[in-house]
């Protein structure tokens, strides 16, 4: 390959002695020294999270503060990392939410493995999982950072939606009932 | 008739305008499955009877028109045979074929049929997908992505029906799922003969449910789970463990009985979840016994083994194979083999029976009775393979007596056990102390707390083989879990004993290596290698032990063949 050599222009004396650009620099400097300050004081002051940001993924509540997942495992298939890692269990006979009859056990995300892609958010048909605002964690092990059901309905918080799916199908079961 | 020649008493048939050969009278659905197409279905099944109920595999039929006064094909004028098609669609699975038929199954006509039929069975169906277990192998889910539209037109109030119904030990009901097609119903009046199952109420508000007082509770309960297109009947042991799109599915053969029932062993990350039939029409249609499905238990079984041990104390590989050695180098010893072996692990068993200069060959014999349909008298499933490799020339027996004798004798010094227990095989415990006993084998039992050298085995999900069935069926199961760590496949242990011995055999140590020497060496496999035998098995001669007396009697497309003995003669 050939090789071009540049030549290089000469400085002329005024640059020679740096002057100019000392000056245009501390112009700079002295404007911004009585401009607002735009720097956030993290960790105290955080910076506003616009709509759809995709933080941490969390598990959240419906508006009666029951747990939304069912323990389908589409977020687990569909988890290009395999972050996800769900045992089920039946819920009882008997019991308040006994006609979801299925609940997660364990659901532990993996958060050194999760690249925040969404796609367990998109693909619950329950709403369950929800990618929030929450973007900074950390932990002082692996396991630490292996988060754990407890841990993601406290990061997830209760979503007031008007869904009321079980609701509704739990009254249309009385009412069949009283037939 | 040009179209509908009979010739070698097959006939011509038009499938979406595409010529197919087939005998007369074969049903429609499964000669369009045969040429990898799909009709939809819900109710038919190939081993039932057919009812006729789901109407979701309504196509478009026509036949040759025929004269009335001549019975003669009308031509239309370019001579061809006239089709005249049925004015309304048909359904498939009640359709035996005729000379020159013809069929549409793709028609916009059929499409809209399916499409209709299918917003009916919807109507009422809970939006259950996301807890239900069928989901990821249900035909409404399959049927409604090509057929589905999308969204609901039905505003009215949904049929609620009971949830969670227990129908017996094994099997959950769903009835707001079930789509009605009485395949269960059908499984239990016809296969089984358990006529437990049967629909109360009318039109909607139809309910599948027990005869009253009856539970369905036979050992083949489970397939009504299986053959249930939707997630109405759900197996109570698998139900909520595992989606089922996370399982890998491993083609195996069940270990129940000699019957060798073709099964699919479901695993996920080294954990068996369920055990399914695996259809092979000449041996278990598609069903398979419940027992038999619970057999992966054992995998986990507390009293599995996992350590080499010498004189009880846990010791490395190695060592506990040299110990091994040693004894056979230097004792008197007999060795005695498990009708539950692979026919690999016989043959190599056999091999190091004779480099060792073996005493006395035995296998202990399972019979019990069995019900004449998947589950035969004889719990071993390859006692033939034993026989076919010349471990053994008589049937086994419940009490090893000729051992016993010549341990009483002093006439052996040490026993090579494969995963048998001795102690309930009429060789007691006071008899065993009289020799060193070495032991090989999955599971603890007798013989392995007596044992001077334990080499832990592999169950069979966990190796790859080959079983012979009691119709000599040479059938083949693959690996489907990894083993425990650190324990050796039977078969690698057996050849590395032979390797320590200085055979040839010793370098065997896959079944596919064994096969390659075997089919050279044994008359009755030749030309059989291990990867291209087919699924459904190859049948073997067997006639050079038909005078042996086996134990099974008749069973699902098995007729014994002892029993004629004399009569032939
Ligand atoms: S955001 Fe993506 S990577 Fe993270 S848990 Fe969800 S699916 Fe997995
Ligand atoms: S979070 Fe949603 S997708 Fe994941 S298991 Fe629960 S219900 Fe299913
Ligand atoms: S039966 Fe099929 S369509 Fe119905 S809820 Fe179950 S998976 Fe869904
Ligand atoms: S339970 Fe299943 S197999 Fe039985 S009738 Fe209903 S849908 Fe058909
Ligand atoms: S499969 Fe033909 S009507 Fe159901």
């Amino acid at each position: 390959m050939a090789v071009k050599i540049l030549k290089r222009r000469p400085l002329s004396l005024l640059e020679k002695t740096y002057l100019p650009q000392i000056l245009i620099g501390l112009k700079i400097t002295l404007r911004n020294l009585f401009r607002p300050s735009v720097t956030l004081q993290y960790p105290e002051e955080r910076p506003d999270i616009p709509e759809g940001y995709r933080g941490v993924p969390t598990l959240v509540k419906d508006a009666n503060g029951r747990e939304k997942c069912v323990a389908c495992q589409l977020c687990e298939f569909v988890c290009p990392p395999r972050a996800i890692r769900i045992t089920s269990r039946e819920l009882e006979t008997g019991g308040e939410d006994a006609h979801i009859e299925k609940a997660p056990d364990e659901f532990e995300i993996d958060m050194l493995r999760c690249i925040y892609c969404g796609y367990c958010q998109e693909v619950c048909p329950e709403e369950a999982i929800w990618l929030q605002d929450v973007f900074s964690i950390s932990g002082y092990s692996r396991e630490a950072m292996v988060f754990d059901k407890e841990k993601l309905y406290q990061l997830g918080g209760t979503l007031p939606d008007n869904h009321f799916k079980w609701d509704r199908k739990k009254a249309e079961e009385e009412a069949a009932k009283r037939h | 008739m040009s179209a509908g020649k009979v010739t070698d008493g097959r006939i011509d048939v038009f499938i979406d305008g595409e010529k197919v050969r087939c005998p007369p009278g074969t049903n429609l659905i499964d000669l369009v499955e045969g040429m990898g197409k799909e009709i939809p279905h819900y109710c038919y099944h190939p081993k039932l009877s057919v009812s006729g109920n789901c109407r979701m595999c309504l196509v478009e039929l026509g036949t040759p028109a025929m004269d009335r006064e001549t019975g003669k094909p009308v031509l239309d004028e370019d001579g061809a045979p006239k089709i005249m098609y049925f004015p309304n669609p048909v359904i498939a699975c009640a359709t035996r074929l005729t000379s020159g038929m013809r069929v549409r199954t793709q028609s916009a006509k059929v499409r809209e049929c399916r499409e209709a039929v299918l917003e009916f069975l919807l109507i009422n169906h809970p939006l259950d997908c996301p807890i239900c277990d069928q989901a990821g192998e249900c035909l409404l889910q399959e049927f409604a992505t090509d057929y589905g539209r999308g969204y609901s037109r039905f505003i009215e109030k949904k049929v609620v029906k009971p949830k969670r119904t227990v129908l017996g030990p094994r099997v959950m009901l769903d009835d707001e799922r079930c789509i009605l097609c009485s395949r269960c119903v059908r499984f239990c009046q016809e296969v089984v003969e358990d006529d437990v199952l049967g629909f109360v109420d009318r039109g909607t508000y139809t309910t599948l449910t027990c005869y009253p007082g009856k539970q369905l509770e036979n050992n083949y309960s489970l397939n009504t789970v299986d053959i249930c297109p939707v997630g109405a009947l759900t197996s109570r042991d698998f139900r909520f463990r595992m989606r089922v799109w996370f399982l890998k599915e491993t083609p195996s053969i069940c270990t129940e009985s000699s019957v060798g029932v073709n099964t699919l062993v479901g695993s996920r990350e080294g954990k068996v979840y369920r055990i399914t039939p695996r259809r092979n029409d000449g041996v278990n249609d598609t069903w398979m016994s419940d027992s038999g499905r619970a057999l992966y238990k054992r995998i986990e079984d507390e009293n599995r083994l996992i350590d080499f041990r010498v004189n009880r104390l846990p010791v490395r590989p190695e060592d506990a194979l040299s110990e091994a050695l040693r004894r056979l180098q230097g004792d008197k010893v007999a060795f005695v083999g498990s009708g539950q072996s692979s026919v690999e692990e016989h043959f190599l068993f056999n091999c190091l029976s004779r480099a060792a200069g073996s005493v006395l060959n035995c296998l202990v014999s399972r019979t019990r009775e069995g019900d004449g349909f998947l589950i035969s008298n004889d719990a071993n499933p390859n006692v033939r393979g034993a026989l076919c490799l010349g471990f053994i020339d008589t049937l086994p027996e419940a009490n090893l007596t000729g051992l016993a004798e010549k341990i009483n004798r002093g006439e052996v010094d040490a026993v090579v056990v494969h995963n048998e227990d001795l102690t309930t095989a009429g060789i007691g415990r006071s008899l065993l102390e009289k020799v060193e006993v070495i032991y090989l084998g999955s599971h603890g039992n007798g013989a392995s707390e007596t044992a001077s050298v334990v080499i832990p085995g592999l169950t069979v999900f966990e190796k790859s083989g080959t079983f012979i069935n009691q119709q000599f069926r040479l059938q083949k199961f693959l690996q489907a879990v990894p083993g425990p760590p650190g324990v050796l496949d039977d078969l690698v242990t057996i050849s590395r004993l032979l390797n320590l011995l200085g055979k040839d055999e010793g370098r065997l140590a896959t079944p596919a290596a064994v096969w390659a020497v075997l089919s050279r060496r044994l008359k009755c496999f030749e030309g059989i290698s291990f990867d291209t035998l087919p699924e459904t098995g190859a049948l073997l001669d067997g006639s050079a032990f038909r005078s042996l007396p086996f134990c099974e009697g008749p069973s699902l497309h098995f007729e014994p063949e002892t029993g004629t003995v004399e009569a032939r003669a």
